[in-house]
């Protein structure tokens, strides 16, 4: 009996362990060195407990935990499925980079603003978006990451946060009432809010124009929290005025939540590429916003000369591959995804941190002002050139990898229009490529633009932090083949709504309202 | 009822709207605040509008008869407590503006804008 509890329960850890150690922060903020040690021990204990469920999720299959003792759909439940975990370790990692890095971003001003309760409380966010199986529960979710956000980004109270964060908040906001619009449309339309019940609800039903309606709201507001094509603006005009510890954090989490939730949303709730599509003509309009991002953030990207607005353009055409994962509505497409969404959360972060690093030693981010850091820092000039290459599809890197089984899933899938979102991606990739190679002559192997100014020393810890993730994108890339693997079996339950437990064989029928 | 309880909710969806497409911020804020409770009507609305009886379901039977769907009003109770809470946010974020910047039209608010802007001549120093 306890130790179901337990294994039940081990579904909250990745939640329960930072919420719970960012209220500890906010009491010992007085003691910023405290305060700073509770943060790391409470995220390395966070990575060790999605290292567990991911082990358990694996093995024993989906682990469920509800609420209350109500049983599904009556209650909110969290669901631990292979997908989840996974995306728990890769947040997790994410997490743990940042908060190495942070020892020598982030000083006492700073803690004592707010930065440990703050970060902790948006990964409590994050792995609750991860884990939850109740849509509502996941627009709580959603909100509690956008305010904690906001709480960083102005971390400084710098008038071009404040200002970035207006346009962040005002966005995000907007995107979460048509988000809400959306669910309370469908709880009218299928009576749950329960994800794989809403599933099943909705599975026999004729379309409606209820359900319709709501698939396009919610698609809009988590179109807009993704960062993906008309909707992106808000991103590279907020992200890079925050510290930069904490744009890197933002990079490599909050738009890849908001990708998982249209997996979750898409591919589970209204069936695309299932064979039990409710709401018809989804897949092609994924495709159209894919290839318009693609195209549009690269292009932007490679005007840029501040290294954070270029990288800021980054997530938003990385998140695209993303999308485009789900648009071949194909198991191999969402497997594909899934790959994609580990590396470019590992990867965005690290470039992220890299930038930091490269502002430290040069002294700022401006790109025509950089110049010759190869000289004074060759080994991390080589640790950011393993990023920079892993994001532009550089083999063994596995951002190789992802790309390639992107475009692979989309050749197998055999949908209409597949080869034009295939030239779509390579032309990107190649531009990206182009603007990595830039980023990286610019910074680090032309000759110094100012003479007599010698590079700064890079504080360990930034290097350290950079280092996990680019180790990390390399092992991915080399371990290549229970990668694939891992992302397949999750891919396969999240299509398949495997996600009962052994002691739950059915959702069963829920009470009808009306 | 239904219908009138549509037509607010769609009134107060077009008002928002306009107000959130203004330039000044506060009355962005006002509009966005005008926008989610118009959501919450929606949601409201989902639970259908029934009687006064209390939801609960009689011996034997299976449905909940003629009372109203309890959940959509504690969904409108939530969603009150964070559209709130992300109001009073922003309406912080639009003092520290007008405290910093002395103006609260966002046409005029573009330090954002301007912090590694590429069109702008020159490398900035203060980053």
């Amino acid at each position: 009996m306890i130790t179901d509890t337990l294994v039940n329960g081990l579904a909250t850890w990745p939640v329960v362990i930072p919420l719970g150690a960012a209220a500890v922060t906010l009491l010992v903020r007085r003691w910023a060195a405290l305060q700073r040690g509770v943060m790391e021990a409470a995220v390395v204990a966070m990575v060790g407990s999605a290292a567990l469920l991911l082990v358990r999720t694996t093995s024993n299959g989906t682990i469920v935990m509800k609420f209350g003792g109500w049983d599904r759909p009556f209650g909110v439940t969290f669901v631990a499925d292979v997908l989840s975990a996974t995306l728990c370790v890769a947040a997790g990692i994410v997490a743990l980079a940042v908060a190495i890095f942070a020892r020598a971003d982030v000083r006492a001003r700073r803690r004592r603003a707010g930065f440990d309760p703050l970060f902790l409380g948006m990964l409590a966010a994050v792995n609750g978006a991860f884990l939850t199986g109740d849509l509502f529960n996941l627009y709580v979710w959603f909100e509690l990451m956008l305010v904690t956000a906001l709480g960083l980004v102005t971390l400084d109270r710098r008038r071009a946060q404040i200002d970035g964060a207006i346009r962040y908040a005002a966005m995000s906001m907007m995107g979460a009432t048509f988000m809400l619009v959306g669910i309370g449309l469908l709880y009218g339309e299928a009576g749950t809010l329960d994800l794989m019940h809403l599933s099943t609800t909705l599975a026999g039903r004729v379309p409606s124009v209820t359900s319709s309606v709501a698939a396009y709201l919610l698609l809009a507001g988590l179109v807009l929290k993704a960062g993906i094509f008309p909707l992106f603006f808000w991103l590279p005009a907020s992200y890079h005025t925050a510290p930069i510890s904490v744009a890197a954090a933002l990079a490599g989490l909050l738009t890849k939540v908001a990708f998982y939730a249209c997996l979750r949303v898409f591919v589970v709730v209204f069936g695309v590429g299932t064979g039990t599509a409710v709401v018809s003509g989804l897949p092609p309009l994924f495709a159209l916003l894919a290839a318009a991002t693609m195209l549009v953030s690269v292009l932007a990207a490679i005007a840029q000369v501040d290294v954070r607005r270029l990288l800021a353009f980054h997530i938003v055409g990385q998140v695209a591959y993303l999308m485009m994962g789900l648009a071949l509505a194909s198991e191999q497409g969402n497997a594909a995804a899934i790959f994609y969404t580990v590396h470019t959360m590992l990867v965005q972060t690290g470039l992220f941190l890299g930038a930091g690093a490269i502002a430290r030693a040069a002294g700022g981010y401006d790109l025509r002002a950089l110049g010759g850091l190869i000289r004074e820092h060759p080994r991390f000039s080589v640790l950011f050139a393993v990023l920079a290459l892993s994001i532009s599809g550089v083999p063994p890197l596995s951002g190789f990898w992802a790309k390639a089984l992107v475009i692979d899933a989309a050749f197998r899938s055999g949908t209409s229009g597949a080869g034009w979102l295939v030239a779509a991606a390579l032309v990107t990739g190649f531009l990206t490529l182009y603007s990595m190679s830039v980023l990286w002559t610019q910074a680090f192997w032309r000759p110094r633009t100012r003479e007599g100014h010698t590079a700064r020393q890079i504080p360990t810890a930034m290097v350290a932090g950079v280092a996990l993730l680019a180790a990390c994108t390399l092992g991915l890339g080399v371990a290549i083949e229970p990668a694939v693997r891992l992302s397949r079996v999750a891919a396969i339950q999240l299509r398949s709504g495997a996600t009962m437990p052994n002691g739950v064989t059915s959702v069963g029928t829920a009470r009808t309202l009306r | 009822m239904s219908i009138v309880y549509a037509f607010v909710a769609a009134g107060l969806v077009g008002c928002g709207l306009y107000m959130v497409l203004s330039r000044h911020i506060v009355r962005m804020v006002l509009g966005l605040s005008l926008l989610t409770t118009a959501v919450n009507l929606v949601l409201f609305q989902a639970g259908r509008i029934r009687t006064a009886q209390p939801p609960l379901i009689v011996d034997g039977a299976e449905r909940l008869g003629e009372s109203a769907d309890p959940v959509p009003q504690a969904l409108v109770l939530t969603a009150i407590v964070i559209g709130f809470a992300l109001t009073v946010i922003l309406a912080a974020l639009a003092l520290r503006a007008w405290r910093g910047h002395g103006t609260l039209r966002s046409d005029e608010l573009h330090s954002a804008r301007d912090l590694g802007n590429p069109l702008a001549s020159g490398p900035d120093v203060d980053h």
